[in-house]
């Protein structure tokens, strides 16, 4: 009896304190999970300052490392300079020669969607996907391919160029689903040059300088 | 700052998955009604083939490059190879059997009058992006053939009477729009 009783004793100990420190253990995971969430949505929601800082120099470092992200395959395949649209990290023509068409989502029984799904299709080399997968439109056709950094820089500030979009538009663009796309180009396809973080930053700088153009 | 009710956002997350297994999917195939139990990812091809049983619709590539498996979603000529059962979920879609009564949509006609086919794999696909190219273009011009079928392989080779049953089908359906 008296065994029994130590027996008990001893084992009550141990579990209460596991049950304490798993009861904080859970707190502490649960409080972590909703501090983390609501940082994230403070990140994604800090607005971008609009003012605009003249500095050239600073303004043309920073073109230079956003056109090597304009001029990579993830970017440059659905700018290009004809009506069919480029495929592959080599920038060949698409296969089937899809036609951009008006509204830049295809023709007839070519429409970008009929691949393209909302999501990448699983496998090498397979269709990416977006919900909104699209060339631009016939009447802005805002051709990257071919463009010099100058050409491009002075293309991407103009609102009859770029596809009616202010210094906000522009900012806000960094954004977009499809150009956020390129970063998750599907299996088999190669990642721009840099992160979107350090394209996203070397965009903003380059508009908040001033949006230079290079010289050449 | 914590807030607990943020737990209580993130539920959906857990429930989704559980959702998912034993989700019912309510399909409209060639006008019917069916309520398929199946996976939402399961491509819309396996679930019209094995689990509906309409078999005219076929198989080539799996990954959209032949055009064997289109069919009609909402009347777009989509793949359904690559296209998962959700998408078409509450939507229109249309196969081969479904689309006419009696086998005589102009474009079948015309297939049947020139005699397309020669194995005949590839043709549910071809006459199902052909319609959409008549629908939306009725009188199209050798380059518009092209550039509509130009996902549609066919390795007999039977390009040229292609075209040419789709020239045929556009003139069947401006007579059968005039006598309407």
């Amino acid at each position: 009896m008296k065994k029994q009783l130590e027996n008990q004793k001893r084992y009550r100990v141990p579990l209460r304190a596991f049950t304490v420190i798993g009861v904080i253990l859970s707190m502490i995971i649960l409080m972590s999970f909703g501090l983390n969430y609501k940082t994230n949505k403070e990140v994604s929601k800090t607005p971008v300052t609009l003012a605009v800082k003249k500095d050239s120099i600073t303004s043309v470092k920073a073109f230079k490392q956003v056109y090597t992200v304009l001029m990579s395959a993830r970017c440059m395949n659905c700018h290009p300079s004809g009506n069919i649209p480029l495929q592959g990290d080599d920038s060949h023509l698409h296969t089937m020669s899809p036609q951009r068409g008006v509204d830049g989502k295809g023709v007839y029984a070519m429409k970008c969607a009929n691949c393209h799904q909302a999501t990448n299709t699983p496998g090498l080399h397979t269709p990416p996907g977006n919900t909104n997968w699209h060339l631009p439109p016939a009447d802005m056709r805002m051709v990257f391919q071919g463009r010099t950094p100058r050409q491009l820089a002075k293309q991407l500030i103009d609102p009859k160029q770029n596809g009616h979009k202010d210094f906000k538009k522009l900012i806000e663009h960094a954004d977009d689903g499809l150009v956020l796309s390129g970063w998750n180009p599907g299996e088999g396809r190669k990642l721009p040059p840099m992160s979107h973080a350090a394209f996203k930053k070397a965009w903003i700088t380059w508009l908040q300088t001033g949006a230079y153009a290079p010289k050449k | 700052m914590y807030n607990p009710t943020l737990f209580f956002e993130y539920y959906h997350l857990f429930k989704w998955e559980s959702k998912n297994i034993n989700l019912m999917i309510n399909l409209n195939v060639n006008q019917k009604a069916y309520q398929i139990d199946a996976d939402p990812n399961m491509p819309l091809l396996w679930v019209i083939r094995d689990i509906i049983g309409l078999t005219g619709t076929k198989y080539g590539c799996g990954v959209a490059q032949c055009g064997a498996c289109v069919v009609h979603l909402n009347g777009e000529a989509v793949r359904s190879c690559v296209t998962k059962v959700s998408r078409a979920e509450g939507q229109k879609v249309t196969t081969i059997e479904g689309l006419s009564n009696n086998n005589d949509h102009p474009a079948q006609v015309a297939w049947n009058e020139e005699n397309v086919p020669q194995c005949g794999y590839c043709h549910s696909g071809q006459i199902m992006s052909a319609a959409v190219l008549l629908r939306e273009n009725p009188n199209p011009t050798d380059a518009d053939i092209d550039s509509a079928m130009a996902g549609n392989i066919c390795r007999c080779g039977t390009y040229l009477r292609i075209r040419k049953a789709i020239h045929l089908a556009a003139e069947i359906q401006k007579k059968e729009g005039a006598s309407k």
